[in-house]
């Protein structure tokens, strides 16, 4: 029950991008095409979800038992930054369609802001590794749920006829402003 | 290049946030009162300076394969001051701007300045650049607060001038996105408009 409640307060409530403000770049830079928005939500889902467990378990057993928390940060970082490394040279080696499909976005993802941010979250939540996982997973559900309305809202929007200060960013954050409101309905599911 | 132009490109021609749409995460979620606003633009301008003055310094030094990396831990450290003495001195600000403080490390406009300026460029420009560029930033983070924090509570700086409540949605979330839209429109307007 604990974990359904994770689940559903991460993708509805708390969504990643529209409540919590976290992977806006990727949000407002991958969701010109549906396609693309597909292949990005793959790429963080796995890097989010891996990304959380090892720094999970660097915080536990590394930098709590020696004492030294207070390297969160730097220690994190060059954790994601070199896991989306070995992520990518893995997948060139083992699986080439999937690498087709995810590699040009596993570079972009070391600077987006949602993997580590979920990483340091579920420590201040203080959650168990399982909850963490779920969290996580979720976490990228929501984010990959936003970037796909958005996306098949802006495949729209090329059609219409926008005012031309308005074109491309502008256009863009006003939608996903929309978008944030429609999601602030579910505000309340969950107690 | 002319020093003050240097200074002041990141007021408005090559703002961050307005122009370059770099580093939208913090605008957006910290920008609920234009204090709250500043405090995160300071935070960042001071990382922006520091990282890339000690950048250009080891420019020289770093070997160009691993430098992204080199980079990376050079802001990290950085973060990490800000970080900790932001705990210590002013509690109720680090509180409010949360798990935003150590995101300042994945902040694009950080990186990119190193990559595209302060790698290239001599200590005392790329001190220059690092303040402009955050005074930018800060002046947008500012104005963007100080617009939601009127229209949403319809207070500044903390004083109430009307009673009641404002347009509340402009306190949560979808606000955020919606005036950021606007302004990055106006300011495209005026930068066509006075060429």
């Amino acid at each position: 029950m604990e974990y359904i409640l994770i689940i559903i307060s991460a993708i509805f409530i708390n969504n990643v991008v529209l409540a919590q403000f976290l992977g806006v770049c990727p949000f407002l830079g991958v969701s010109n095409k549906v396609n693309t928005a597909v292949g990005m939500t793959g790429a963080v889902t796995f890097v989010m979800v891996l990304a959380t467990v090892v720094t999970y378990l660097i915080q536990v057993y590394v930098l709590q038992k020696l004492g030294i928390a207070f390297m969160q940060t730097i220690t994190y970082i060059l954790v994601i930054a070199s896991l989306v490394q070995m992520v990518e040279i893995i997948l060139k080696k083992i699986s080439q369609p999937l690498y087709q499909a995810l590699g040009i976005f596993l570079p972009l993802i070391t600077t987006n802001c949602a993997v580590l941010g979920v990483a340091i979250l579920v420590i201040k939540k203080n959650f168990s590794l399982a909850g963490s996982v779920v969290y996580s997973a979720a976490t990228a559900i929501g984010f990959g749920l936003a970037l796909l309305l958005l996306a098949g809202i802006r495949e729209q929007l090329e059609l219409m006829d926008v005012p031309r200060g308005m074109k491309g960013v502008p256009v863009s954050l006003v939608v996903a402003g929309i978008l944030a409101l429609a999601f602030m309905g579910f505000t309340g599911i969950v107690k | 290049m002319n020093q003050l132009q240097n200074f002041t490109k990141g007021f408005i021609r090559e703002n961050p946030i307005l122009v370059l749409v770099l580093g939208a995460c913090p605008t957006l979620a910290t920008t609920t009162s234009a204090i709250n606003g500043l405090g995160m633009g300071i935070a960042t301008t001071f990382v922006l300076i520091c990282s890339n003055v000690v950048i250009s310094l080891l420019s020289n030094l770093i070997p160009d394969k691993v430098r992204i990396p080199a980079f990376i831990v050079v802001i990290a450290s950085f973060v990490t001051i800000v970080d900790l003495v932001m705990q210590a001195y002013v509690p109720d600000l680090y509180q409010t701007l949360g798990i935003f403080i150590p995101l300042i490390v994945v902040n694009c406009i950080v990186l990119g300045r190193a990559e595209a300026f302060a790698s290239k460029n001599s200590v005392l420009s790329s001190f220059i650049d690092g303040a402009g560029m955050g005074l930018g930033f800060t002046l947008a983070l500012g104005l963007l607060g100080a617009f939601r924090e009127i229209a949403g509570s319809g207070a500044i700086l903390g004083y109430k001038f009307i009673k009641g409540d404002g347009i509340l949605v402009f306190v949560l979330a979808p606000g955020a996105f919606i005036a950021l839209g606007y302004m990055i429109a106006l300011v495209s307007k005026i930068r066509k408009t006075s060429k």
